[in-house]
């Protein structure tokens, strides 16, 4: 699939006022508002097109699977530092082989959604540098670059992480990319939730080389990524206990096969990493230093939200059966002022409103 | 010098306009007077220059919202300003409107240790940020060289970085949530400090907008623990390829250091007598490269630092052994402005940034244009993320002079796009750069860019004129948008 097919089909669905799916390898359509539209499957634009390890970026089209770049950057040492779900477990197997690979660049940009890695290395987002975006009327808008520093022009390319495809399809991206950690290495502690919350706050104020925190059922994992020296001296501090294939536990959580998350209706809960617990039953998992806590089970969505909100946070109704989500909104609604702004903005890159309608927000 | 004119009409009279805001600030807060203006006629791009009508200094966020909605309805453009230090001139007044100065909105909210964030107003320099954190062990990353007077709001404004960037990233990954207020006098709540906030990723839309979209007027910024130790690598090279192949080898070793830049002769020849750093006045370039972390992390990255910049033929290298020696290695670079403001009248920053691997040729590049302009040029440069900043000496007492500089200064940027970077990597567009941003993007994306503030300011009054050129203007400058070496729209006619 070309660039220009993307137009066309743009193009054509704007004309004719079709409302549209963007789609990628589909592993995420379990999230945000109930899917709506004709799909334009997007899996088949896809190749990394640039990538120069020394200057510290990847550019490939958005159908790429994160698994074809991921394995590109582990040739040299390599990785996309904010550890992204491939969600490969979502796909069923009647699908084409690119589904089977898991998610794919375009999606993982469109959902915005980190991995573990998440407070140490940053976002989605910040990882973005340029985007080449076929807009609601079919136009086809490059933002960004490839170079690390560019504040020339309002940060489009940044904008459109998160967006849910509702400001365009990301036909091409740009990211920076980061060295592996020379060494890494997990410990364990067993600890209550409160406590875990209360050492995380606490360790995440010193100088060591946390990269990822996960807490389930009574247990706290910790990852230490970095020199050897320096995992090895922060080991020896901490204490805990050395763990066994942490690296497949590390990506059961990235990929959400672990356990934790296996009840639903799921509810992802960001937080200040200082909240304490919120008086909601249900704590499945807290991750990304106490920002992140996931709940689970029968949890009154009014409750849980107004509970998050008061602790300066937002509660994502995350997974759950579509009796639910055609219920409840999937996104901590907007203030109102909020809410408009993000019209007249989706009106600028999407007038007619046919790129994944309701998606983000009903209103849009 | 450069005075600029107004491409927008005057809506309401100046005696209106006063009138009106002296309804809603108290006298102390208004300044009307010719003398009381002048010093804000200008930031720290000193070549454009222009006096407002008045200058308001708030003390409150309502008094913003009242000056904001004052100049909303009697359509009158608002200029918002920090400490003044920006070098692009986004903060120069509009000759019929007023400069909104955030100066009063100085002090910090909140520090707290266990979440490492810290709440402050916009008005609040970005050193002082640290100062506060430092008793928590903590500090705010981003360190422009200004940081001892430039403010977060300004920060914020033009998503400045710093030294450290590298590393620990710009003011975008840095700031959790703004405050902000419309021009129509509305407060936005923008990110949150918890991650990821619902909808729309407007905290990155907002960071380096140019003071275009609203006012900031509370700042929630993320603080980092302070490492441990840090310690410089001073390497020189006889050659300046050398130095940028060596740049690119510490990266492919996988290594990120905390720092990464490099001088060339005349920047070290500028500086050396001014701050005495030590630093090799034969080589072409020298590199600093500093690791920080834990004891331990330092060692083992200092050694693999040293291990790569001997076999990229370093022909000296010298690792501070102090934490006074590490703090004069950098302070050359650190200083390098007024110093180079020592040997020339008047000097004219540039911040292009380029992809590592061209520098070499960006230099050479540089060089012919020295002797074509007739200008000497000294430059530093970010060197681990690209960011170029060469200082272009000139006189603006000779007739002609400034004229120069400023078409040297084009030429570089025009050719950090060429190169495949971008004409401002950290300073913004401002005015200074308005024409080059028709050379950076085509129709389609500047359209965009004035439909989404629009959104924001569908008047157009919060700071006109800067940051995104009209398309007329454009069309005036008469230098087209090459993406990867192709004219957009080749069959459309220009003029």
């Amino acid at each position: 699939m070309t660039r220009d097919e993307i137009v066309a089909a743009i193009r054509a669905a704007h004309a004719g006022r079709t409302p549209l799916r963007l789609r990628g390898a589909g592993s995420k359509d379990f999230y945000g508002g109930l899917l709506a539209g004709e799909v334009l499957d997007l899996s088949g634009h896809r190749g990394i097109v640039a990538y120069e390890p020394t200057e510290l970026y990847l550019t490939a089209k958005c159908g790429t699977p994160l698994a074809e770049i991921e394995a590109t950057l582990a040739e040299h040492g390599q990785m996309l530092a904010f550890e992204p779900p491939h969600f490969s477990a979502n796909l069923t197997v009647d699908r084409d082989i690119s589904a089977k690979t898991g998610a794919t660049l375009g999606g993982c940009l469109a959902a915005g959604l980190a991995g573990p890695r998440r407070m140490q290395a940053g976002a989605v987002r910040d990882f973005v540098l340029g985007v080449t975006l076929v807009d609601g009327r079919g136009q086809v808008l490059d933002f960004g670059g490839r170079v690390m520093k560019n504040v020339a022009g309002y940060d489009v390319s940044r904008l459109i992480a998160g967006s849910l495809g509702t400001l365009g399809a990301i036909a091409e991206a740009t990211l920076k990319v980061l060295p592996k950690p020379v060494a890494e290495t997990t410990l364990a502690f067993a600890c209550a939730a409160d406590e875990a919350v209360r050492r995380l706050n606490d360790w995440g104020a010193q100088p060591l080389p946390l990269s990822a925190a996960f807490w389930h059922d009574g247990r706290l994992l910790l990852r230490l990524s970095g020199a050897a020296a320096a995992v090895d001296a922060a080991r020896r501090r901490l204490g805990g206990e050395l763990t066994v294939d942490a690296e497949k536990t590390w990506i059961s959580v990235r990929e959400q096969t672990h356990p934790a998350f296996a009840a639903t209706p799921l509810w992802r809960v960001a937080l200040p990493s200082t909240a304490p617990a919120l008086a909601v039953d249900g704590l499945a998992a807290i991750e990304w230093g106490g920002a992140l806590r996931w709940y689970a089970g029968d949890i009154d969505a009014a409750t849980i939200r107004a509970a998050a909100t008061a602790a300066g946070g937002h509660a994502t109704l995350y997974r759950a059966p579509e009796s639910l989500r055609c219920r409840v909104d999937p996104f901590t609604p907007l203030a109102p002022a909020l809410l408009a702004l993000h019209r007249r903005l989706k009106k600028v890159f999407d007038p007619a409103g046919i790129l994944n309608p309701g998606r983000l927000y009903a209103e849009f | 010098m450069c005075r600029m004119s107004s491409e927008s009409p005057v809506v309401a009279d100046r005696a209106t306009l006063l009138r009106r805001l002296r309804q809603v600030l108290p006298t102390h807060c208004l300044l009307v007077e010719d003398e009381d203006l002048r010093p804000y006629e200008c930031d720290g791009l000193t070549a454009y220059r222009e006096m407002p009508l008045a200058v308001c200094l708030p003390e409150n966020e309502g008094q913003v919202v009242d000056v904001l909605r004052t100049c909303h309805q009697l359509g009158v453009p608002v200029v918002a300003r920090g400490a003044g230090t920006g070098l692009s001139g986004g903060a120069m007044p509009h000759a019929a409107g007023v400069v909104l100065s955030l100066a009063r909105f100085n002090r910090i909210l909140a520090v707290d240790r266990d979440s490492r964030t810290a709440v402050v107003q916009p008005g609040v320099r970005n050193l002082a940020v640290s100062e506060a954190a430092a008793p928590y062990g903590l500090y705010y990353a981003p360190d422009p060289s200004s940081q001892i007077a430039c403010t977060i709001g300004g920060n914020v404004a033009e998503n400045s970085g710093g030294v450290h960037c590298l590393k620990y990233g710009l003011t975008v990954h840095n700031v959790l949530r703004i405050r902000m207020v419309s021009i129509e006098g509305e407060i936005f709540e923008i990110g949150s400090a918890a991650p990821d906030a619902p909808g729309y990723d407007l905290l990155a839309l907002c960071i380096g907008s140019e003071g275009l979209l609203g006012v900031v007027t509370e700042v929630t910024v993320k603080l980092v623990p302070k490492p441990e130790l840090a310690q410089v690598v001073m390497a020189s090279f006889d050659d300046v390829a050398k130095a940028g192949d060596a740049v690119a080898a510490i990266i492919a070793a996988g290594i990120i250091p905390a720092g990464l830049e490099m001088m060339d002769k005349p920047a070290t020849a500028a500086v050396e007598p001014f701050v005495k750093a030590g630093y090799d006045l034969d080589a072409a370039a020298i590199l600093l490269c500093e690791s920080d972390g834990t004891p331990e992390e330092v060692a083992e990255e200092i050694a693999r630092v040293r291990a790569v910049l001997t076999a990229s033929g370093a022909r000296d290298l010298r690792v501070s052994q102090s934490e006074a020696e590490r703090l004069r290695f950098w302070a050359g670079r650190k200083a390098a402005f007024p110093a180079v403001g020592r040997i020339t009248p008047d000097y004219y920053c540039m911040d292009g940034t380029i992809p590592r691997k061209r520098l070499a040729e960006m230099l050479a590049a540089i060089a012919a244009m020295e002797r074509k302009y007739g200008l000497r040029c000294a430059n530093v440069f970010h060197a681990g993320d690209g960011n170029l900043h060469p200082l272009i000496m000139y006189d603006m007492s000779l007739p002609g002079d400034w004229e120069k500089a400023e078409a040297f200064g084009a030429e570089i940027l025009e050719l950090s796009v060429a190169l495949g970077g971008s004409i401002t990597g950290e300073h913004g567009v401002g005015i200074e750069k308005i024409k080059q941003m028709c050379v950076q993007y085509a129709t389609p994306e500047l359209e965009t860019f004035h439909a989404v503030k629009a959104a924001f300011d569908d008047k157009r009054l919060l700071n006109p004129e800067k940051a995104v050129p009209s398309l007329h203007r454009c069309a005036e400058y008469g230098r087209m948008h090459v993406h990867r070496g192709e004219l957009k729209f080749p069959d459309l006619e220009r003029f």
